[in-house]
């Protein structure tokens, strides 16, 4: 694929005699929503804790932007890969405007002596965090809530505060790990529209969903998994249609 | 009269020696979530080496330097820094409760090194000969208690400063985030391994000074005064006060110490003559139960956590109702 932001080549990772992910090499376009589908055990999960580098691989290689990607997931972040959650991780006892001002890299308070010596710099550095803060708490329509407990918002309020914390780190690629799972269908619409909206402004998203619905109005292409491999790659309409696809999903073997 | 004034300074003087040490456990467990185990290393690094590096020379052990005393004090602060350094390096990956042993382990080894190693530190006599700073000025008794009373309440203050703007600064939050959800810190970037370290460092640094002033006050240090119940005297003063406050943690002080003594005091006077023998146990019973008991009824302890109100400036911050983190 001549423009692709996001590759991996021949990657693989097993858990003991299990391959979870077994030979992937992919192209993710530069602007799309990539969809990943698959039946449960597929080896989306483990895919994307390989690309957010929460897992090594076993083998292959991944790269952002033609730049081998690798390291500790802190190293990814600060190379422009964002992630969320499939169960979000806020910082529950923490405001949801702290949430939010955490994500900025290389602050000069977060080390020990900027936090007690550079207290000029630092109250700089932090109005401006604040201010950009606020401004991603309002565009995903959180900022009512800035001054709330982290683990006291709903759960769909979690997903849209995983997406600021992300968009604090101006990521070119954000992987998203099922956004719709488990939130009301008013918020899942707020996501869907920011998505979009983030989409439309040149971010590039990988998305694991199991909301077909979802899927097909929102993702193209559409990469399926099985068996931890690449068994399709196409539209959603071409996913829909496709047998191997929904043998796979019906649980018949993956032929080699 | 004088006798009570007297005791009051005395009292207040350990109180808040405690209570700096109380604050250092707080920036490890109340702030950064690491169970350290081993309060009594930290705080028995800074009182050997300040009264080694200060004290006058002594036959058959390390010692008698005769540093001035700021300086013994502070060579007191990085005995304590290195030999967290040391012991954060090699542990600090473990979790939890496996971390809480290990420092466990540590602080009982160094109590027995002190202990045992006759040339180091004077084995179970302990370290002595030491002046203490001004003594020769101000004379010894009450006013020396007073003054130095003085000399540990600065410390108290200027700890509590730095600490509360260490938590409010942005280090502070991301200790709280390493705290709250380690996987998700690292996913925006942050490396909670050297924030760890630095944060177990430096609030050991904190019990280390506590533990100079400790030598210092009694111009003595011994095995005794490393004994695991001290760790966990500590801890119940922070978890009664509240973890992740830092007033909490100088009022638990204040509580605990208080109760501690008072219940000293009463079961020496009330307690049956045979009974007498097995007060001391009797103590270590009452501070496992205010432990238990704070844990199962009220585990933010007397003065919770609060939120930071941080999307207001500071011109409008007093308006504010500071959300309660329960």
């Amino acid at each position: 694929m001549a423009d692709a932001i996001l590759t991996t080549r021949g990657l693989c990772r097993s858990f003991g005699a299990l391959r979870a992910v077994d030979d992937v090499t992919l192209d993710v376009r530069r602007g799309s929503i990539t969809g990943l589908i698959g039946p449960n055990g597929a080896g989306k999960s483990t895919l994307f804790n390989l690309l957010a580098g929460v897992l090594p691989p076993d083998a292959g290689e991944i790269a952002l932007e033609g730049r081998p990607l690798s390291g500790p997931p802190e190293a990814r972040f600060a190379a422009g890969l964002g992630r969320t959650f499939q169960i979000p991780r806020p910082f529950a006892r923490m405001s949801v405007l702290e949430n939010v001002m955490l994500a900025p890299m290389g602050q000069t308070g977060e080390t020990l002596w900027g936090a007690i010596l550079g207290r000029g710099k630092v109250r700089g550095e932090e109005a401006r965090h604040r201010a950009r803060a606020m401004e991603i708490l309002d565009f995903v329509t959180l900022a009512p809530l800035a001054d709330h407990p982290a683990g006291q918002i709903s759960g769909g309020q979690m997903k849209l505060l995983e997406l600021a914390r992300v968009l604090m780190g101006d990521p070119r690629v954000i992987l998203l790990d099922e956004p719709a799972a488990g939130v009301n269908p008013v918020l899942t619409e707020t996501l869907i529209g920011k998505i979009e909206a983030l989409n439309a402004a040149g971010t590039t998203f990988v998305v694991i969903e199991h909301d077909m619905d979802f899927v097909m109005r929102h993702c193209d292409p559409v990469i399926a998994l099985a068996e931890g491999r690449v068994i399709f790659q196409g539209t959603a309409a071409e996913a829909q249609a496709n047998p191997a696809l929904l043998d796979a999903y019906l649980g018949a073997p993956v032929d080699a | 009269m004088i006798g009570l004034i007297s005791y009051l300074v005395f009292f207040t003087t350990v109180a808040s020696i405690l209570a700096i040490a109380v604050m250092g456990l707080n920036l490890h467990w109340g702030f950064t979530g690491l169970f350290n185990g081993g309060v009594v290393a930290s705080f028995g690094a800074g009182a050997y080496a300040t009264l080694i590096l200060g004290g006058t020379p002594q036959a058959g052990h390390l010692g008698g330097y005769g540093w001035p005393w700021p300086l013994a004090l502070a060579g007191g602060l990085v005995a304590a820094g290195v030999l967290a350094w040391i012991v954060g390096v090699l542990t600090l990956r473990l979790r939890r409760d496996y971390l809480a042993i290990a420092t466990f382990g540590v602080a009982v080894t160094f109590e027995n090194v002190m202990r045992n190693a006759q040339g180091l530190a004077g084995g179970a006599q302990g370290v002595r000969g030491f002046e203490r700073p001004l003594q020769d000025v101000i004379g010894t008794g009450l006013s020396y208690n007073v003054f130095f009373l003085a000399v540990t309440l600065a410390a108290l203050i200027l700890t509590y400063v730095v600490l509360e703007r260490l938590v409010r600064s942005p280090f502070g939050r991301l200790l709280r985030a390493i705290r709250e959800d380690e996987e998700a810190a690292r996913a925006l970037g942050k490396s909670p391994t050297r924030v760890r370290l630095t944060s177990f460092v430096f609030g050991s640094v904190v019990i280390g000074l506590a533990g100079g002033l400790y030598g210092t006050f009694y111009a003595f240090v011994s095995p005794q005064d490393v004994l695991p119940i001290l760790t966990f005297q500590i801890w119940a003063m922070l978890i009664v006060g509240g973890a992740g406050n830092n007033r909490g943690a100088v009022a638990g002080t204040f509580l605990i110490w208080g109760a501690w003594t008072a219940s000293g005091w009463a079961l020496a006077r009330f307690a049956p003559v045979e009974a007498q023998l097995y007060t001391g146990s009797v103590q270590f019973i009452l501070i496992g139960l205010v432990i238990v008991g704070m844990l199962l009824w009220r585990p933010e302890g007397l003065f919770p956590e609060r939120l930071a109100p941080a999307s207001k400036t500071a011109d409008d911050r007093g308006k504010l109702e500071p959300g309660s983190v329960t």
